[in-house]
C-alpha cells in the first residue's frame, strides 16, 4: 500500500490546521455561513437533515488495518457508534459536531486519511476495482495509477472550480467491477499487441437525472502520458462545460451536445499541446509508487484445500469468496447487508473487528467496494474458517453477495437533505420479503439498487432491478426500473411504468422475480432473461 | 390533512448541527415547542442569523394536530423526529411507534 511521504503528510496537516482556523472563525461569528459553507464542503463536511455529516475519502477503496481501526474509533468518539460505507468507496459519519470536525481531521491525518475534495465542484476521490491487486484477470494492479491520480488531482489549482463535480474511476481488467463507464472519466488500463501498458479512456458517463454510458474517446494512450491526457480532457471540459445551469453542467452533457467525435478531437488537440509542456510526472514517481504495491507478502506453495463439511461455512464460501491470483489464497467479501439491516452501515465494533481480521489474516489490507461491502483481499484458504467464525460472531457473515438482498441503497430521506423518499426502510422490507437464502440463491445474481432521489447515489439506473424514490404530492412514491447493469455489459434501466407505494413496490419486485423464474433458460441470470424477453412480460405481471 | 395551518421557523444549531425550532423566545430541539410565526418570520430570521448561533434558518409549513405541531412535509417530520430506521437515535427512543407519526 502507498505510504505518505513528507510532502503528502505536510499537505494534509496544513489543510487540517487551515480548517481548524476556519472553524474557529465560523464559531466566533467572524465568518458567515455563506462564507464558510464552501470551505467546509471542500473538507467533506455537509449539513444534513439531523446534523453535520463528514465524508471521509478512502483512496481507490484501499485501507490498512490501522486506518480502518481509526475509522471505527471516530465512530465511537465523535459520532454515535457507527459509520456508513458509500457507493463511492468512502465512509460517512452522520452525527458530527462542527466543533469536533478539526480534531477528527487531525485524527485521520495521523493515519494518512483525509476528507479533502469529497464535496464541491472539483475532482472527487478516484475509485477503482475493489479486487485490485488480488484478481487474476487484471493487466496490472491499477492502484499505483490511481494513487498517481490522487496526487495529481489533490489541490489541482486549475480544476478547483469546475462547472460541476468530477468523478474518475480506473480499472485494469475486462471485468468491470467499478462501474467505470458510469463515471465522468473512466480509464481502463490495457496492454497492446506490443505488450505495452496504456490507458483506454471513456468520457461523459454518469447517473443522476441524465444517465449516460461513457463512450470511448481514446483506445490507447501510453501509461506514461495518462496524466497529460486526463489534463487535456479536464481542460476541454473546464473550457466549454456549462456553468449557467447546474443540471447541464456535467461533462456528459458537453460530450453529448458537441458529440463524442468533436470532444475527442479537442482533447487530442489539447493533449498534443500539453505534451510539449512536459507536465507529465516523471516516470520515476510512478515507479516509486509502484514499488509500494508490488508484493503485500503473499506466500507461495500454499494448499488450495478447503474443508467444506460445515454447510453454513460452505454456503458462505460459495457466495462470498472469490478466487485469488495466488494459489492458496482467496478474496473474501464481507456483506454489510444483513436481512433487515441498513445497507453499508457498520458499528464501531464491527469496523474494528474487520480491521483486526485484515491485520491477522489479509496482509493488513481491506477494500471498500462500491456495492457498500468490505473486502479482505488476501486471505489464506487455511484461515478462511477462522475468519468466517469471527464474522459470524459479529453478525457479518451474511452469505448474500450479488443476491437480491445485497442491496445498494443511498441514505435516502432518513438522513439526506436532498432526498425525496426513504431508501433504507424499503431495502429492509425487500430483504425481509426475500430473507430465505435458498430462495435468494434460486434467483441467482440479481443486483437491486435504490436511490432516494434523482441524483442516483444508490445507482438505481444500473440495477438489474432499480428503484427511484420520488415525491408525489408530498407522499413517497417509488419508480421501478429493469435491465440496468454496471459491469462490462453496462446498460441503463428502463422505467416499468407508473410508480408504487413502499409496500406496492415490494409486491411488484416479487412479481418481477416470478416472471424471471417462469421464463428463464438454463444458466440465465435475471439480466439475461430480461434482455432476451424484454419488458412486456414484466409489465403485464406488474400492471396487467 | 386537518388542523390549523401555521408557519414555523427551523434551523440547525451551528455548533452541534442539531435540528432546532423557534419557540418565540429561543430555540428548542422539540418541534412541539415551536410557535407559529405570522408576518414577522423574516425579521426573526434576520435577528437570529445575526447572533450566529443557529444556521440554515428557514420557514416551513405545519399544522396543529391535537394541540401539537406537525410539519406539513415528510422531510421536516423526519428532521423533527430523527431517522425512522434508527429510532434509538431519535428524539423518542422509547416509543416504538414514533415512526408512524412521520408517515
Amino acid at each position: 500500500m502507498y505510504e505518505y511521504d513528507q510532502h503528502d503528510q505536510a499537505m494534509v496537516e496544513a489543510r487540517v490546521a487551515e480548517f481548524r482556523g476556519q472553524v474557529a472563525r465560523r464559531l466566533s461569528g467572524e465568518l458567515t455561513e455563506d462564507q464558510f459553507k464552501p470551505l467546509r464542503l471542500k473538507n467533506g463536511l455537509y449539513l444534513q437533515l439531523h446534523a453535520y455529516m463528514l465524508r471521509v475519502a478512502v483512496p481507490y477503496g484501499t485501507l490498512s488495518s490501522a486506518q480502518m481501526r481509526v475509522l471505527g474509533d471516530i465512530a465511537d468518539k465523535y459520532d454515535r457508534g457507527y459509520g456508513h460505507f458509500t457507493t463511492r468507496q468512502n465512509i460517512q459519519y452522520n452525527w458530527i459536531k462542527l466543533s469536533d470536525a478539526p480534531q477528527i481531521l487531525e485524527d485521520l491525518a495521523k493515519v494518512q486519511l483525509h476528507a479533502i475534495q469529497t464535496s464541491g465542484n472539483c475532482i472527487r476521490n478516484t475509485t477503482s476495482d475493489h479486487f485490485a491487486g488480488a484478481a487474476a484477470d487484471e493487466v496490472v494492479d491499477p492502484r499505483p495509477y490511481a494513487e498517481l491520480l490522487r496526487q495529481w488531482s489533490t489541490f489541482h489549482p486549475e480544476f478547483d472550480y469546475l462547472p460541476r463535480k468530477f468523478k474518475v474511476a480506473i480499472i485494469a481488467s475486462d471485468t468491470d467491477r467499478a462501474a467505470m463507464r458510469l463515471h465522468d472519466i473512466g480509464i481502463q488500463i490495457v496492454k497492446n499487441e506490443a505488450g505495452e501498458i496504456g490507458c483506454k479512456f471513456f468520457a461523459g458517463g454518469g447517473m443522476g437525472r441524465t444517465p449516460m454510458i461513457a463512450p470511448c474517446i481514446a483506445q490507447f494512450v501510453p501509461a506514461l502520458q495518462m496524466i497529460s491526457f486526463l489534463e487535456a480532457a479536464l481542460r476541454v471540459y473546464n473550457r466549454h462545460g456549462r456553468r449557467d445551469n447546474k443540471y447541464k453542467a456535467r461533462i456528459k452533457i458537453l460530450v453529448h451536445e458537441i458529440g463524442v467525435d468533436e470532444y475527442a478531437r479537442q482533447v487530442q488537440e489539447e493533449f498534443a499541446h500539453i505534451l510539449t509542456l512536459g507536465l507529465e510526472p516523471p516516470p520515476a514517481e510512478l515507479e516509486r509508487i509502484k514499488a509500494m504495491f508490488v508484493d503485500p507478502g503473499l506466500e507461495s506453495g500454499l494448499s488450495d484445500d478447503l474443508d467444506l463439511s460445515d454447510p453454513d461455512f460452505a454456503l458462505w464460501v460459495d457466495q462470498n469468496v472469490h478466487a485469488h491470483k495466488q494459489p492458496g489464497y482467496a478474496i473474501v467479501t464481507i456483506s454489510l447487508k444483513p436481512v433487515g439491516g441498513i445497507p453499508g452501515d457498520a458499528t464501531a465494533d464491527q469496523i474494528r473487528l474487520m480491521a483486526d481480521l485484515a491485520r491477522d489474516h489479509s496482509l493488513d489490507e481491506l477494500r471498500v467496494s462500491h456495492a457498500q461491502n468490505i473486502v479482505l483481499p488476501h486471505v489464506k484458504k487455511a484461515d478462511l474458517y477462522r475468519v468466517w467464525q469471527a464474522l459470524v460472531e459479529a453478525g457479518l457473515a451474511t452469505p448474500n453477495l450479488d443476491l437480491i438482498t445485497d442491496i445498494i441503497a443511498c441514505p435516502g430521506l432518513d438522513y439526506c437533505a436532498l432526498a425525496n423518499a426513504r431508501s433504507i426502510p424499503l431495502a429492509q422490507k425487500i430483504t425481509d420479503r426475500f430473507a430465505d437464502i435458498g430462495r435468494q440463491r434460486e434467483l441467482g445474481e440479481l443486483k437491486l439498487k435504490i436511490s432516494g432521489c434523482i441524483n442516483a447515489c444508490g445507482h438505481h439506473h444500473a440495477g438489474h432491478i432499480g428503484i427511484l424514490g420520488v415525491d408525489r404530492k408530498g407522499l413517497e412514491n417509488y419508480q421501478l426500473l429493469l435491465g440496468g447493469a454496471e459491469s462490462a455489459d453496462t446498460s441503463l434501466g428502463t422505467i416499468t411504468g407508473p410508480g408504487f407505494s413502499e409496500d406496492g413496490v415490494v409486491d411488484a419486485i416479487e412479481k418481477v422475480t416470478d416472471v424471471y423464474l417462469a421464463h428463464r433458460d438454463e444458466g440465465e441470470r435475471f439480466l439475461d432473461t430480461y434482455r432476451r424477453i424484454g419488458m412486456a412480460p414484466f409489465k403485464e405481471a406488474i400492471y396487467g | 390533512m386537518s388542523g390549523d395551518k401555521i408557519k414555523v421557523i427551523t434551523g440547525s444549531d451551528l455548533r452541534s448541527g442539531d435540528v432546532v425550532w423557534w419557540t418565540g423566545e429561543g430555540w428548542s430541539r422539540h418541534v412541539d415547542n415551536a410557535v407559529g410565526v405570522e408576518h414577522d418570520a423574516e425579521a426573526i430570521i434576520a435577528r437570529e442569523n445575526a447572533k450566529q448561533v443557529v444556521t440554515d434558518t428557514h420557514v416551513i409549513d405545519a399544522t396543529i394536530e391535537a394541540g401539537a405541531v406537525r410539519p406539513a412535509h415528510i422531510k421536516d417530520r423526519i428532521r423533527a423526529l430523527g431517522p425512522t430506521v434508527r429510532l434509538d437515535l431519535s428524539l423518542k427512543p422509547a416509543d416504538p411507534q414514533a415512526g408512524t407519526w412521520v408517515i
